[in-house]
């Protein structure tokens, strides 16, 4: 169900956890079904002998859209008209992350009404993974 | 990612709904989705990124013949060892993404995906040393030519690993 117009103001905050204790094979998943084969994300031998990274780590993008699900569960489905984010930590095996949104503006553009929504995801310590914002569609 | 032909698949929107542990039935259950507003199964607000499987060149996929750069018996697939390059592996990590949707993407409708250029510009990192960042621009249209969504993906590559945890 889409949210409603009358249901939302400036302010309102929504969250929810997207993964808790990430899994490696979610990540793989992720990889398999997005098409991203990036030994970063699912190879540990490769990620931390040649890459030079700690462990392999989640791709962004799995990030993201676990974040976006949080933000459909919000808005309803097909009501968003712009996601953007910023990767702004790495995000790791084990993670657990929570998403949130905060109404930051409630506007009227070509007849619709517009919920301009701050994103940020973060990890149980509070490091800040995403950073983004949207834009859904209100409904009347 | 360009890509000529993109189908959009009701196995695959499901398989990526799962993947990003999504279990909203409008992206599995077409009796449910014919119910809704959406009259049909949708994609999740990221699924264009899947695009890579519809393009041929993608290099971040395995492919027949040729050399693969993740470990097999030793750490890496690659028999030379080129030096230089610096962290990040493949082809440098994903700093940013932004969609604009112009419509509802349905399964049923078939995309393609044109590249355009955008911006690039180097920052000084705190981690990694010197950041290089590119930009790319994606429009995917439908069957009819119609945009159903504007891509901007930013990309940054790093002159060593740049790792913010400690893990």
């Amino acid at each position: 169900m889409a949210l409603k117009a009358n249901e939302v103001k400036v302010g309102d905050t929504y969250q929810e956890e997207v993964c808790d204790n990430l899994s490696r094979t979610q990540i793989v998943q992720y990889a398999g079904a997005s098409g991203d084969y990036n030994p970063l994300h699912s190879d540990e031998i490769f990620t931390t002998e040649v890459a030079g990274y700690p462990s392999v780590f989640a791709h962004g993008m799995l990030s993201m859209g676990m974040t976006g699900r949080m933000l459909t569960n919000y808005v309803g489905d097909g009501q968003l008209t712009y996601y953007g984010v910023r990767f702004t930590s790495q995000v790791f095996p084990g993670a657990t992350l929570t998403a949130k949104a905060t109404v930051t503006d409630i506007r009227e553009e070509n007849g619709d009404t517009i919920a301009d929504i701050e994103v940020s995801t973060t990890d149980a310590e509070g490091v800040e993974v995403i950073k983004g914002k949207a834009s859904a569609k209100l409904a009347p | 990612m360009a890509v000529d032909k993109f189908p959009v698949e009701s196995g695959h929107v499901m398989m990526f709904a799962r993947s990003i542990g999504d279990t909203n039935e409008i992206y599995y259950d077409e009796d449910y989705a014919r119910s809704t507003d959406q009259g049909a199964i949708i994609a999740p607000p990221t699924f264009v990124q899947s695009s890579a499987q519809f393009d041929p060149d993608y290099f971040l996929r395995p492919k027949v013949g040729e050399e693969w750069f993740g470990s097999a018996k030793g750490p890496t697939g690659i028999t030379k060892k080129k030096e230089g390059g610096g962290g990040g592996g493949g082809g440098g990590l994903h700093a940013e993404q932004h969609y604009v949707y112009h419509r509802q993407l349905k399964v049923g409708d078939v995309l393609t995906a044109e590249n355009k250029p955008g911006k690039n510009w180097e920052k000084e990192g705190r981690r990694g040393g010197k950041l290089m960042f590119s930009e790319t621009v994606t429009e995917y249209r439908d069957q009819n030519g119609e945009l159903v969504i504007t891509a901007t993906g930013v990309g940054v590559r790093t002159e060593r690993p740049a790792t913010s945890g400690d893990k």
